[in-house]
């Protein structure tokens, strides 16, 4: 079934011949929304080369164009497709940049929490009583916070003890810290049940009647079987921590205005909604919420599809 | 007239690389009260063949062809709501795992009873009536407590005697068991199959015994039928077959039993493993496996064709030696 | 470890209890008695078969031999020497020598491994001092004994039937040349007309390597055929312990008799088996006395309150029976 990781004979012509792609060649939302996201990810890489403007040039700005609508209204101007903001910058290009801001604090975000959330579950699942009990309480306090309140304390704190200046300069890494840190325990939980389910296995007694140190059983034996509820949950979880981010921005703990990701836009434009100027906020919420949309969709085919038992019924 | 008939029954499953036909040219009969024996290996279609008769072939699986024909009707051409009218009330399952028939939620009672009002205008009252009957029929000890007994509280032997009362509740004309004791242990299995019998044998129900324990059915049946690769390869009584087996495969499958080999000697063994239904050779699907294939047998399906009472798919039957030698070239070889 | 006058295992007197999760706010500590002190000896060469129904702690006994599990009570020997104590660096000398096979080959291969990584690992483990090419000659040696084509090494597990895959299972175990192998009903899961290729590769291996079996199994036709002692257990204890000809010929024990009568014969008789009333107990809370007395149409006060040791008798057969010992039966 889940042909997409080995990797002789060749891993392109593996995967293309694998049940995964049959399944993803036949589900036009699975293809739609992996190609909507696919775009985004191209758009804010090559933002630097396809961007109108440089919106963190400073210099490229120009007062007197604030504020100018999206091209398709009375006063647009074609050069400013997407009109711009009160400081005249372009909003297509800084929506490509802020794009790219949001993609990479959600992925590294999530690579952070993959790393802390695996490592435990890992640990927690294989060696069981005090080690797992411990760790999973640890999870369940941390899953009675919500994530946005752990992350408003942190940065709050922080952006008062260090000045907002330094913080501006750290805003990246803090947010990725952040978000990072507090959403282990989704990682944790499924791992730790998908060791549970593996470690009764006879392959690993098998490994242990080898003689095997625990932790090569671990990492080459385990690990490598309890891989595809991680990918189900990151697409997921790729998501939720745009989401996380774009919300610390909007209350103003996020990204700065000088450097906007998609949340920091939609608050900045916020002030001007009521004076007429809609495109500021509207257009990056309605980028944000369709990236959000097909991440979530490509999320939940992607259980669907490495989920055997739910296939077959179709 | 026999009592079900099975003509030419073919079974599709449409998939990625085409349509897999997991059963083909499928006949056979069931006359009143008697008891039938499918034989095969997994995924030999022996099970399939028994769903089929009652509709419960799994999506996206279909009856391509043929007809089951069963008092008068063609069941395979009733909808949904016919065929569940059938099901339970003139022909019964049961399931190698007595939790596919059994709710967790539910008594014993209440699930016999519903079984019983889903079928017949029958009070409340008759029915635990009657579903006291049947449990103490199927030998559960204290019946009256096990009636408002959850099924977790049971045994596995004590669950599947109950699912054995309920198959029994309307007096079905056919009792289809699939594997009815292979998830038991040998002393249980000996209980529940001598149960088995005598119910069968004193309601005169038709009993069809899907089994891959060559031992289990000829203790049971009068008649086997040996399935492999989705088609039948010999059909016949039951000493027949296991006494004068015709068919290279049936042959093997018997030799290669321990009791019928000296102890500590090699078995007699059939190379290589059935081919899986998505890759079935041209000609006798067992010829690949089979000492005695010929130009012939890679080339043209054989048909069933029937000698002294016992039908055979192969195009050498009869032509064959008898068993006892087959074993000794078998060994010389070895 | 040469020494042959010596058993190659010897389990002395173990009893292995598994705790019950046992719930929040009660202080009751249920535990499961999955042996309760059971003693064999398994000489060199043997095929000595462990036969009994689900529960009887045949698996579990195969188990603690191996070192997967640790007795709760009791000693295991292995070439003379106590192995159940010691740690992972102490036993890895030992672990060379002996190997398990698993029951079901869908579970007992790792799906992310290739066949060659599955084989080379153990001797990769145990054996580092050899060269790639030292490997995989040992690969493709070990990979012919069993009648797999050496091949398959680059292919992934799913791809293979399940004889194939119990064969691979058995390639990896004789890997590291193993004198003593623990087979945890290697047939069992599989086809009717598998079962007999995987028993051959099994008596072939133990013909050419000179292996000695622990053979587990609830199948007495096999035993039959494949064993020369049985053990039979019942509720985690032995009942009865003898030649394998002297359990068929004349089984002591009245469990023994009730397994031999309840197997299905082809034979054309009807049932023998006379059925006796009752199930197994519970393992959690055992029986008083005979574990066996609740369902034995001989049990008597004795039976009821005091536990049967196993026995010799005049022959070489044990039997743990009061009413054996008493000439009752």
């Amino acid at each position: 079934m889940s042909d997409t990781t080995q990797s002789a004979p060749g891993p392109l012509s593996r995967l293309l011949a694998s049940d995964i792609f049959y399944r993803f060649r036949r589900d036009p939302v699975a293809i739609v929304s992996a190609t909507i996201v696919l775009l985004f990810v191209l758009a804010a890489a090559l933002a630097p080369l396809i961007a109108p403007q440089n919106p963190y040039d400073l210099t490229q700005l120009d007062i007197m164009d604030s504020e100018v609508p999206p091209f398709w209204q009375e006063q647009g101007d074609p050069r400013f497709l997407l009109g711009s903001d009160h400081q005249g910058r372009d909003m297509l290009s800084t929506i490509l940049y802020g794009t790219g801001l949001s993609l990479i604090i959600g992925v590294f975000a999530v690579l952070l929490q993959a790393f802390l959330g695996v490592s435990i579950g890992l640990i927690a699942g294989y060696n069981g009583g005090r080690i797992d009990a411990f760790f999973m309480r640890l999870a369940d306090i941390q899953l009675s916070l919500s994530t946005l309140m752990i992350a408003i304390i942190a940065l709050a704190v922080f952006q008062a003890a260090f000045g907002s200046e330094l913080y501006q300069d750290l805003a990246i890494i803090m947010l990725i810290l952040v978000i990072g840190i507090a959403e282990w325990p989704q990682y944790a939980r499924t791992v730790r049940a998908s060791v549970l389910a593996e470690r009764s296995k006879e392959y690993v007694d098998a490994a242990r009647v080898i003689g095997l140190p625990r932790s090569r059983i671990m990492i080459r034996h385990i690990l490598p079987n309890t891989l595809s509820p991680v990918l189900v949950i990151s697409t997921v979880q790729v998501a939720e921590a745009i989401i996380a981010e774009a919300s610390l921005s909007f209350l103003g703990l996020g990204m700065p205005v000088t450097q906007p990701s998609l949340g920091s836009l939609i608050r900045s434009g916020f002030e001007y909604i009521f004076s007429g100027s809609w495109w500021i906020t509207i257009i990056p919420s309605i980028v944000l919420v369709v990236l959000i949309l097909a991440l979530n969709l490509l999320g939940d085919w992607l259980r669907d599809a490495l989920n055997p038992r739910l296939y077959s019924r179709r | 007239m026999a009592l079900l008939e099975i003509e030419d029954l073919e079974v599709e499953f449409p998939n990625r690389h085409g349509t897999l036909t997991a059963l083909r040219g499928i006949n056979f009969t069931l006359d009143e009260s008697e008891r039938l024996g499918i034989v095969g290996e997994s995924g030999a279609g022996k099970s399939m063949a028994a769903f089929a008769i009652l509709n419960l072939i799994s999506e996206p699986g279909r009856i391509s062809k043929g007809r089951i024909v069963f008092e008068g009707r063609d069941l395979a051409k009733l909808d949904e709501e016919e065929i569940r009218a059938i099901r339970g009330d003139r022909i019964s399952m049961i399931f190698q795992d007595p939790m596919m028939t059994l709710n967790p939620v539910l008594t014993v009672g209440v699930q016999m009873i519903e079984t019983l009002k889903a079928h017949r205008d029958i009070s409340d009252e008759d029915a635990r009536k009657l579903a006291l009957a049947r449990l103490r029929e199927v030998q559960i000890p204290s019946p009256e407590a096990r009636l408002d007994a959850y099924p977790h509280e049971l045994s596995g032997g004590l669950r599947q005697r109950v699912v054995i009362a309920i198959a029994l509740l309307s007096d079905p004309a056919i009792i289809i068991a699939d594997e009815p004791t292979t998830a038991l242990d040998v002393t249980i299995q000996a209980e529940v199959l001598a149960l088995l019998l005598a119910l069968c044998r004193d309601h005169a129900t038709a009993l069809i015994l899907i089994t891959h324990d060559l031992a289990v059915v000829s203790q049971i049946t009068e008649r086997i039928i040996v399935m492999y690769a989705g088609s039948i390869v010999e059909a016949g009584a039951t000493r027949q077959i296991i006494d004068t087996p015709q068919h290279p495969y049936t042959i093997g499958l018997i030799a290669a039993l321990p009791e019928q080999n000296a102890p500590g000697q090699p078995l007699n063994q059939i190379r290589g493993s059935m081919p899986s239904l998505n890759n079935i050779p041209p000609g006798c699907a067992f010829a690949p496996r089979c000492d005695y294939a010929t130009d012939i047998c890679h080339r043209i399906v054989p048909n069933l064709t029937t000698a002294h009472g016992q039908s055979v798919a192969c195009h050498h039957a009869g032509q064959l030696q008898p068993q006892e030698s087959v074993r000794d070239t078998e060994r010389a070889v070895s | 470890m040469s020494d042959t006058s010596t058993p190659l295992v010897e389990v002395r007197d173990v009893h292995k209890r598994f705790p019950l999760p046992s719930s929040f706010l009660s202080s009751a500590r249920p535990k499961v008695h999955a042996l309760n002190g059971v003693s064999i000896t398994v000489q060199r060469g043997e095929a000595f078969c462990l036969v009994g129904e689900s529960g009887c702690g045949k698996t579990t006994l195969g188990r603690t031999v191996i070192g997967l599990e640790k007795p709760t009570r009791g000693e295991v020997h292995y070439g003379g020497q106590r192995v159940d104590t010691l740690d992972d660096t102490a036993r890895k000398p030992i672990r060379q020598h002996m190997q398990m096979i698993f029951q079901n080959p869908y579970a007992s291969l790792n799906p992310r491994m290739t066949v060659q990584q599955i084989l080379e690992e153990p001797l990769r483990f145990h054996c580092p001092e050899l060269n790639a090419t030292d490997i995989s000659e040992t690969v493709n040696e070990v990979m012919t004994s069993v009648g797999n084509d050496p091949a398959w090494g680059q292919r992934y597990p799913h791809e293979f039937s399940g004889g194939q895959r119990q064969r691979i299972s058995i390639a990896r175990a004789l890997m590291v040349s193993p004198e003593f192998i623990v087979a945890d009903e290697p047939i069992s899961a599989l086809d009717v007309s598998i079962q007999a290729q995987v028993l051959n590769v099994l008596m072939d291996a133990q013909a050419q390597r000179g292996l000695t079996y622990l053979f587990i199994t609830h199948d007495l036709s096999v035993v039959e055929h494949f064993g020369t002692r049985v053990a039979v257990m019942y509720l985690g204890t032995v009942c009865e312990l003898t030649k394998t000809k002297d359990l068929f010929a004349t089984p002591r024990h009245p469990y023994t008799q009730l397994l031999l009568s309840a197997i299905p014969r082809m034979d054309g008789q009807a049932f023998k088996h006379q059925p006796i009333p009752g199930e197994v107990p519970s393992p959690v809370n055992l029986p008083s006395g005979c574990v066996f007395h609740g369902r034995c149409p001989h049990a008597n006060d004795r039976c009821r309150t005091e536990v049967p040791l196993l026995n010799s008798t005049k022959s070489t057969a044990q039997v743990a029976c009061h009413a054996v010992e008493e000439g009752r039966i």
